[in-house]
């Protein structure tokens, strides 16, 4: 089991204000990790921490060099712009790999294969040439799935997916989204409130609150303190 | 065509449409990815603040040009650190911005020259303002503008659609950002003297919201976005030209018009979709939802028919699940 990201004591922040501090965990290849915590916990500046976006300000973070050549795969919070975005999926899906491509203007006969082969494992190349702001809550987060997958298989940092979507689109995306962690052998991870909804699905909990407040498995999770209180009740998921 | 010919035999004409069409097109360009960004507004404050540089310039009897290009671009970069800062809201940023601006123009014209012709052009717009060199000028910038747009172009719709994510996949977002910010702001500097500073941001939103209105993907709004600027500028010159009305205000008048067909011609494709009779076959109905009423059919599902659906759609096979879900809760709930 090959460890793709390692944190020891890790500190992330902006300027003169740690959001993230003394953060100690790990991401195993194969894992599916969870990241929950209260509105400003530093759930987002961890992310953009472990993208390369902001710099460690203390401590040490250990990224596995296939990660570094790759890249992760990303799916932001989605913005009120991109609702009403007037973009094929097709197009939304290739821009996905961009990072592999230097300073080529146009796509490459594989990178057009790769766009494809990321919408079918997603089910979504009959709405190729659908525009992207005519799709529903869920079609809209596969889109953007097939996209972050251009830009590598091997792991996914996603960010509040579920907000906005509607309760059947949740479940089919958490099931989606098991699928591509069991089937493909995708690492998540995956930043949420919905605490109840994923502690049946993911194999690691992290609770952040500046600090880490827990880090380990749901069971132990619900357990704890935190857990308990996160969970609503003794044993908390349905 | 005889009223074209007589019109291309005043040079003032020729070089206004010279270098009003190549301005058009620019402003279109840019305008996509503004108003796609929601930057529109931008374009509104940079043309007042342009406004304020031209009534100082002509006050100190400065030569127009060279002053507002550099006090406008770093109006842009101000506007934009605004907004990606994130501390003050930006629609309220630029609004004080551009009346402060438009205020030190006014106050600065009015102990000097007084409203002279000049100034008031700046205002609604000049037919005369194009001179040789700004044609010049035009030609340079419309070549920067289409070389972005040929070369970048797959990077400038992923930097639009998706900040975030282009960030992380290494683009540099800022160098795009400030690249767009000076064309723009030369955009403004320069199409304003012809279409005036109250009107000139129309150049900018109109072609990109007109176009969204009908077009589905980003590669055809840009495109005709472009198409749409340099039609409409001509008619709006030609129209000037003919009824004797003032050109900036033409050009505006000619782009309303076409949004409102435009918004007609998307309102009547919407509906013809909605209403093909389901089960008529083919890929197109297959594909399942479009707009309001495939989402709304979407929530009432409940969890059950969703993993009942979602069961059948994997045995299925994946292409026509994603999209066949809705349609057929919709069909059972006439049933």
């Amino acid at each position: 089991m090959n460890t793709l990201i390692t944190c020891r004591h890790v500190d992330f922040g902006y300027e003169n204000h740690d959001a993230v501090i003394d953060l100690t965990m790990e991401v195993n290849e194969g894992d599916y990790l969870c990241v929950v915590g209260a509105n400003g916990s530093g759930k987002s500046t961890l992310v953009k921490g472990l993208l390369g976006l902001i710099k460690p300000m203390g401590g040490e973070l250990t990224v596995a060099e296939e990660l570094r050549r790759t890249g992760i795969g990303y799916l932001p919070q989605q913005t009120a712009a991109q609702r009403d975005f007037p973009a094929t999926v097709r197009e939304v899906v290739i821009s996905g790999t961009l990072n592999r491509r230097g300073n080529r203007p146009f796509y490459s006969a594989a990178e057009k294969r790769l766009a494809d082969s990321a919408m079918e494992k997603l089910g979504i190349t009959g709405i190729r040439n659908h525009c992207y702001r005519e799709l529903s809550g869920g079609q809209q987060q596969r889109v953007l799935i097939a996209r972050a997958l251009c830009a590598t298989s091997r792991m996914l940092i996603l960010d509040e997916p579920v907000t906005g979507l509607d309760p059947s689109a949740i479940q089919d995306f958490y099931r989606l989204i098991r699928r591509l962690n069991r089937e493909e052998g995708v690492t998540i991870l995956m930043v949420s409130h919905d605490v109840a909804g994923v502690i049946g699905q993911a194999n690691r909990i992290l609770h952040l609150q500046q600090r880490a407040l827990f880090f380990g498995t749901p069971d132990e999770y619900r357990r704890t303190e935190a857990g308990r209180r996160y969970l609503g009740g003794e044993d908390g998921c349905p | 065509m005889s009223v074209i010919a007589e019109m291309l035999s005043y040079p003032f004409l020729v070089r206004a449409f010279a270098g009003g069409i190549m301005i058009s097109l620019c402003a279109a360009l840019l305008g996509v990815t503004l108003v796609l960004r929601r930057y529109s507004m931008i374009g509104d404050g940079l043309s007042h603040v342009s406004f304020g540089a031209l009534s100082v310039a002509v006050a100190a009897g400065w030569a127009p040009l060279p002053v507002s290009i550099p006090v406008v671009i770093l109006a842009a970069f101000l506007l934009l650190r605004i907004t990606e800062n994130g501390r003050m809201k930006s629609d309220a940023a630029i609004a004080m911005i551009s009346a402060s601006a438009l205020a030190v123009g006014i106050v600065v014209t009015s102990l000097t020259t007084g409203m002279t012709t000049d100034v008031s052009s700046y205002m609604f717009g000049s037919i005369l303002a194009m001179s040789r060199s700004d044609v010049y000028l035009a030609v340079v910038l419309s070549a920067a503008v289409l070389g972005l747009f040929v070369v970048c172009y797959h990077r400038i719709f992923a930097v639009t659609f998706d900040e975030s994510f282009s960030k992380a996949a290494g683009i540099n977002v800022s160098f795009y950002n400030v690249v767009t910010a000076v064309l723009t702001a030369v955009t403004i500097v320069l199409g304003m003297r012809m279409m005036g500073a109250m009107l000139i941001s129309s150049l900018v939103i109109f072609p990109a919201l007109t176009s969204m209105r009908v077009f589905k993907s980003f590669r055809g709004v840009v495109l005709s976005s472009g198409i749409l600027a340099v039609v409409c500028f001509c008619v709006g010159m030609t129209a000037s030209y003919v009824f004797s009305t003032p050109a900036g205000a033409s050009v505006v008048l000619v782009d309303l018009g076409a949004f409102l067909l435009f918004g007609l011609a998307g309102a009547v494709m919407r509906r013809r979709i909605r209403w093909q009779p389901p089960g008529a076959g083919g890929k197109r109905t297959a594909a399942g939802p479009r707009g309001g009423a495939g989402r709304g059919n979407r929530q009432k599902i409940t969890a059950g028919q969703a993993a009942r659906q979602k069961d059948a759609v994997e045995r299925r096979g994946t292409e026509a699940g994603a999209a066949a879900g809705p349609r057929g809760t919709a069909g059972r709930r006439e049933n």
